[in-house]
């Protein structure tokens, strides 16, 4: 399978920092679904922000699609890759359908076309555009700024999603069901996608492979089965966390 | 209340013409301090290195009077100059400074996330200025338009003092003729004009705030500055431009003064354009000087020790020869004195001056120790004014003398706010108020001849204007002049209908 992203011994820190990663490689195929999972501070958004160029390594060669990131033009690389933060980041003083035609319209779509596709999106998310299309951030659901939020990054069916714990800070069962429709839209689309998180059990639902970062160095990276059944103490204490509560554990 | 409303509606067409002129002053130098200080903004926030000083120098103009800088300002080329343009420039000044912090204020808050999501979309520095950064702080940016209008409004009102127009002109011609309808003449509407524009554009930075009707409140708003600005580049073109611009200091004897120079030249049937009422000596002076006034007319003691700085001679004639030498070495005409002279009165309120037996100002050195004394500022700063006044006579008053406008001294000398003051011999309030004048026995006070003084250019180029000045030579005695300013400080005519009846009864 083709190699979409690959890094090789890259480093990076901020200048007069201590290095974030050092000596870091990584290979990402087309159509996969790569989670990346580590303690807060690991470094998951820097390698994020290293692919579509919002940081350049300090040593090292990053590539996407062949081309060191180096070589690619900044907004480019940045419109070619969809992004989706766990804040979101909707503009609020656009309506949703706006925010969605955002990259399309930074394109120069003609307006037909922009608000088809708009359409198109929304209901692909679950967000008939008939009702949603003209309402502001403001009025929706921490779930549903989430779905515009996926819708956005697609706008312009970009062959790669990077996503930065987009489902962190929404309630369980919301959690839940958009981590099934993102399978379903992951599968309809073949996206390549690389999600980061704290959340192994985020991580054993949704990868294909799963990355486990530790201070800034990948000490594993494998399919979910194997990394489950992985013995290093640094995998077991992110396994731990998924262990199910006991019933003499739960208060009376 | 009836008085007001009289006044107004007599002169409607007038107040409608300085209520333009007023928005005129107030949409321009908002327009233009909105046009320098978003970028102004935007580029303290890209760059702190050049938006600290930046900052700096918008806070420093903020601190400056706003009378000291419209002096400042006055004798600089291409900003200054009597008239709407130092006005501009100033009242400019004042309103950057609410644009610009406001502008970083609104750049900084905004959420980190966003700006993220709109820079991993793909969008070039500038698409991000203008689609989310410019957006988003927008209603940060309109409170600090609405803070810099009003602030504007309130500001323009001295504008007139240096002849910029507005309805600050009613303010200090009411301040210089002791009339409080006249004041509220111009403060009522000023005041009004300045909650409207509040309102106004509060409005709109609601509307943006919500995001509710944004649109037709932007449309609504840009279409009045528009229609407004409209208006008033048309009504605020000058006179035509080879009009003598007569100019006038800011009480009533100069502004009838201007109204007889100007009444004179328009006789001889040159085009005028009357510039009066522009504040003191100093203002005057430097608007000749700069070219802004063709003449106006000055006091010889006045010129000799305040604009030349030299010793007033005491003889008169010797005076005038000396100011004129000194004006025909700067390229300025000296005429021939119109006839009165109008010298300093030092004033105590009649009753007083029973009762403490004050004949003469050196009585006033038995009570001076417990009295308050009231200057103008000029007085109190000249060396032929306060300083050398209190050595001649050897005076020492208790406390030191209250500095106010000349405007104010007589009323305050007669609701007994201050106990001596120094006025002007002929003005009507002597009578009026019942003060009297104390014998300058000492003759300490210089004599001051009232005399037009022209630009010599000015002078060469059109003879009518010494024609229509030798005309008023030696024509105006101090009774005349004391009548005059009776008619339009007591009995509330006009200056210029009683300039035009004096000439013709002349």
């Amino acid at each position: 399978m083709a190699t979409v992203v690959s890094f090789n011994a890259v480093s990076f820190g901020y200048r007069g920092g201590a290095p974030i990663l050092s000596d870091f490689n990584l290979e990402v195929v087309a159509g996969e679904v790569l989670v990346l999972v580590g303690r807060s501070g690991a470094g998951k958004s820097t390698i994020l922000k290293l692919v579509n160029r919002l940081l350049l390594p300090s040593a090292g060669v990053v590539t996407v699609e062949g081309r060191d990131t180096c070589e690619w033009d900044g907004i480019r690389l940045r419109r070619h890759i969809g992004y989706v933060l766990q804040e979101v980041g909707l503009f609020p003083h656009m309506t949703v359908a706006a925010n969605v035609g955002l990259v399309p319209k930074l394109e120069r779509w003609p307006v037909d076309r922009r608000r088809e596709r708009t359409h198109q999106l929304l209901d692909l998310v679950g967000l008939p555009a008939s009702r949603y299309a003209t309402r502001r951030p403001e009025e929706l659901s921490g779930g549903e700024r989430q779905r515009v939020g996926v819708a956005r990054a697609l706008a312009i069916d970009p062959p790669m999603l990077l996503m930065d714990e987009p489902f962190g800070a929404l309630d369980p069962l919301t959690r839940h069901e958009l981590r099934v429709e993102f399978t379903r839209i992951q599968q309809a689309l073949g996206t390549t996608v690389i999600l980061v998180t704290h959340d192994m059990a985020e991580a054993l639902t949704l990868a294909h492979r799963i990355g486990v970062l530790d201070d800034g160095a990948l000490i594993v990276c494998d399919t979910p089965r194997r990394v489950r059944a992985s013995q290093d103490p640094r995998v077991r204490r992110l396994l731990d966390t998924l262990v199910t509560i006991p019933d003499e554990a739960v208060a009376p | 209340m009836t008085a007001l409303l009289e006044f107004w509606s007599a002169h409607a067409a007038e107040l409608w013409s300085l209520v333009e002129r007023h928005l005129f002053l107030v949409i321009v130098s908002t327009g233009v301090a909105v046009l320098l200080g978003v970028p102004a903004g935007v580029l303290a926030v890209r760059r702190p290195r050049f938006g600290r000083p930046l900052l700096a120098l918008a806070n420093t103009a903020q601190t400056i009077p706003s009378l000291a800088l419209f002096g400042f300002l006055l004798p600089l080329p291409f900003v200054g100059g009597v008239g709407p343009r130092t006005a501009l420039v100033a009242l400019t000044l004042y309103a950057l400074l609410p644009v610009i912090r406001t502008t970083v204020a609104g750049l900084k808050s905004l959420d980190r996330a966003v700006l993220e999501a709109g820079v991993a979309m793909g969008m070039t520095p500038r698409q991000l200025l203008w689609m989310v950064e410019l957006p988003l702080a927008l209603p940060s940016i309109v409170a600090g338009i609405r803070v810099a209008a009003v602030i504007g409004v309130g500001t323009a009102t001295i504008a007139a003092a240096i002849g910029a127009g507005g309805l600050g002109e009613y303010i200090f011609r009411g301040l210089s003729m002791v009339d409080s309808t006249m004041i509220l003449a111009g403060a009522i509407p000023a005041a009004a004009l300045a909650l409207l524009v509040d309102g106004l554009l509060a409005g709109l930075e609601r509307a943006l705030k919500t995001g509710r009707g944004l649109r037709p409140a932007a449309l609504a708003a840009a279409a009045i500055v528009v229609a407004l600005i409209a208006v008033l580049a048309m009504s605020a073109r000058s006179g035509p431009e080879t009009a003598i611009r007569v100019g006038s200091k800011n009480f009533t004897e100069q502004i009838l003064l201007g109204e007889l120079l100007a009444l004179a030249l328009e006789s001889e049937g040159l085009p005028v354009a009357r510039k009066l009422n522009l504040g003191g000596t100093f203002i005057c002076d430097r608007a000749l000087r700069a070219g802004d006034i063709d003449v106006y007319v000055e006091y010889t003691g006045t010129a000799v020790s305040a604009i030349f700085h030299e010793t007033v001679p005491r003889d008169p004639a010797v005076a005038v020869r000396l100011a004129r030498e000194r004006y025909a070495a700067q390229g300025l005409t000296l005429f021939e004195p119109l006839g009165f002279n109008n010298s300093f009165a030092i004033l105590v309120r009649a009753d007083d001056a029973r009762r403490f037996a004050l004949r003469s100002i050196d009585d006033l050195a038995r009570v001076a120790p417990g009295w308050r004394a009231g200057f103008g500022y000029e007085f109190l700063q000249r060396a032929d004014g306060y300083p050398g006044l209190v050595q001649a006579y050897g005076l020492h008053f208790g406390r030191p003398p209250a500095a106010m406008d000349v405007s104010l001294i007589y009323k305050a000398l007669a609701d007994r706010r201050v106990d001596v003051i120094a006025g002007d011999a002929t003005s009507a309030l002597i009578d009026a108020l019942d003060l009297k004048a104390l014998e300058d026995t000492r003759r300490y006070f210089p004599p001051y001849d009232a005399v037009p003084v022209a630009r010599t250019a000015v002078v060469l180029e059109r003879p009518g204007l010494r024609r229509a000045l030798q005309r008023l030579a030696g024509r105006i005695s101090a009774a005349d002049m004391r009548a005059m300013n009776r008619a339009v400080d007591i009995d509330r005519e006009d200056a210029r209908v009683v300039a035009r009846r004096y000439l013709a009864g002349d």
